[in-house]
């Protein structure tokens, strides 16, 4: 119980304890106009966005891609030892887990090529703006949606391993599920494409 | 949530386990094992199960003493197999089972040496899961006082012991009370500790170890009735866990025959029909009070089986491993019950097991 206080304070009350502090100071030394959210869109520069989604697109997958992996492979390894017959079938559960991470390299390779290089004087656009904005939610979206997406098939794929080892006919039908689950990645990527495609003919 | 990070060290573990778990014996091995003329057929069948060649050195004739030791000695091998191969949390909920096992060894080292059995003959009647370094020294009892200040005090069972230092001399009474006031303090330590390790343990776990105290309360009651025992004393030992906590308890602290017990278990609905035809078996006066305590612990046993078995339904929790080896030391009561009865030639009754799958 001592230790659950300690977490709760370092990760709720002193974040909210420096972030109270850091505003007060901007109140009481007359500098509240420094914290302007408007200038910070104005001078980000939509490079950033842009390379940020990508690399959460492509973090994030890869991510629940490995996550997913290991939760199917450790059952698969635990429940192969006694029912050596698994191990083979199963790995199709491992095939839907890495697909998620294929889905954020495609989206990657996809969003890359919307980045061109633009000198300093043309950069802040309202074209660019938007691209910058697009390719930084896109990413985020499909990475989310890949993370999401892995674990769930991780989880069944977990089951899908223990199951067949002790009853093969199971087998079959937990894998429905799983089919159901890596649709997950697929929505992601089918959305965001179509979210691009708005933005070539906008 | 509890699926996310469970099989970073457990999933290897888990699915051994389960592994162990479809290598149980099921109905059509038992029906194969009671119709084993003798002891050389039951070794045969045997073979063909998980339990393969466990009796391959031993001399014949086979006894059923034999059996029953190489069997619990292939359980102890799978155990250590997996609590070698864990990590925190799981090594400390496996090191907790033990400590029943401890406590049943503590309590037979001492009513031994009470009695002047030789201490080779004791040790190695002790159950093999609850062996600690130290247990020769027990041999040397006098009273608790220096039992616990020469020995217990260094091992897991410390804690539990501090409740009962003030017994006045060892008995055979007292050593009863030892035993059950450590066992209490034991159930509730694990229950507590088991709401700390997650949810999904904690809810499989608290209703086994709910039913666990609630049987050990009820046997306390039954068995305590027309002792010495006080029923201050009595309502001591009882946990407090589990579903007759604490109005049921309290009443069968009060109580004096069976029929008060059945009373105080109508009150909770898991336990109604352990009583139920015990009633009807009395009016046919087959049954005296004593008919009916074997009943009852047949049904309790049906019970801990059934409870034991909806663990292996949830997956990502430590119940699994409890559960396992519970169902385990089942199935060897189980088959040195065909083993006797094969031995002693008394087949009428050798469908009276509690069959697990």
């Amino acid at each position: 119980m001592l230790d659950m206080g300690y977490k709760t304070y370092t990760s709720f009350g002193l974040p909210t304890f420096l972030v109270i502090i850091v505003a007060l100071y901007l109140l009481f030394t007359d500098s509240g106009e420094a914290f302007d959210v408007g200038r910070f869109l104005e001078e980000t520069s939509p490079f950033v966005w842009g390379s940020l989604g990508i690399g959460l697109c492509i973090g994030l997958s890869v991510l629940g891609a490995g996550w997913g992996i290991f939760l199917t492979g450790a059952s698969i390894l635990g429940g192969g030892v006694r029912t050596p017959r698994i191990s083979t079938k199963n790995l199709i559960s491992i095939i839907f887990c890495e697909v998620v991470a294929i889905y954020g390299v495609i989206m990657g390779i996809v969003y890359s090529s919307k980045l061109q290089t633009v000198p300093e004087a043309q950069l802040y656009t309202r074209d660019n703006y938007f691209t910058g904005y697009a390719l930084f939610f896109g990413g985020l979206t499909v990475g989310f949606c890949n993370l999401l997406c892995g674990l769930c098939v991780g989880v069944a794929g977990s089951t899908a391993a223990l199951a067949d080892a002790a009853d093969p006919t199971l087998f079959v039908k937990v894998l429905v599920v799983e089919v159901f689950g890596s649709v997950l990645g697929l929505f992601g990527l089918i959305s965001e494409r179509k979210h691009l495609f708005y933005d070539i003919t906008h | 949530m509890e699926g996310l990070f469970f099989n970073v060290d457990t999933g290897f573990l888990e699915g051994i386990v389960r592994g162990y778990k479809s290598g149980t014996l099921t109905q059509s091995h038992y029906a194969s094992l009671a119709q084993c003329e003798t002891l050389e057929d039951f070794k045969t069948q045997l073979s063909a199960t998980d339990y393969g060649n466990f009796l391959a050195n031993e001399p014949s004739p086979l006894s059923t003493a034999t059996i029953a030791d190489k069997a619990t000695q292939t359980l102890v091998d799978q155990f250590n197999f997996i609590r070698s191969n864990s990590v925190e949390p799981l090594s400390k909920f496996l090191d907790y089972i033990t400590y029943g096992y401890m406590i049943d060894n503590v309590v037979l080292l001492i009513t031994g040496t009470l009695h002047e059995r030789d201490t080779h003959e004791l040790l190695e009647r002790c159950h093999p899961l609850g062996i600690f370094d130290t247990m020769p020294a027990l041999c040397v009892a006098t009273n608790v006082e220096e039992l616990y200040q020469s020995v217990l005090v260094e091992t897991p069972l410390a804690p539990y012991f501090r409740d009962c230092l003030s017994a006045a001399d060892l008995d055979d009474m007292n050593i009863e009370i030892i035993r059950n006031t450590v066992y209490k303090a034991y159930l509730e330590d694990f229950y507590n500790y088991v709401s700390t390790i997650g949810s999904t343990t904690a809810d499989v776990m608290h209703n086994i170890l709910a039913f666990e105290a609630d049987r050990r309360t009820i046997n306390i009651t039954i068995n305590s009735f027309d002792t010495e025992l006080t029923k201050e004393q009595r309502a001591k030992l009882f946990p407090a866990i589990g579903r007759l906590f604490p109005t049921g308890n309290n009443a069968l602290a009060k109580a004096d025959d069976i029929d008060q017990v059945r009373q105080v278990c109508e009150n909770v609905s898991e336990y109604r029909s352990f009583f139920d035809n015990s009633a009807s078996a009395q009016t046919n006066g087959d049954l005296g009070d004593f008919g009916v305590a074997a009943q009852l612990e047949d049904r309790f046993f049906r019970m801990e089986v059934h409870l034991n078995k909806l663990a292996f339904l949830q997956q990502f929790q430590y119940g699994v491993f409890y559960s396992y080896v519970k169902l385990k030391e089942q199935e060897i009561r189980n088959i040195t019950w065909i083993a006797e009865c094969i031995a002693q030639d008394a087949r009428d009754r050798i469908h009276d097991f509690i069959p697990i799958f």
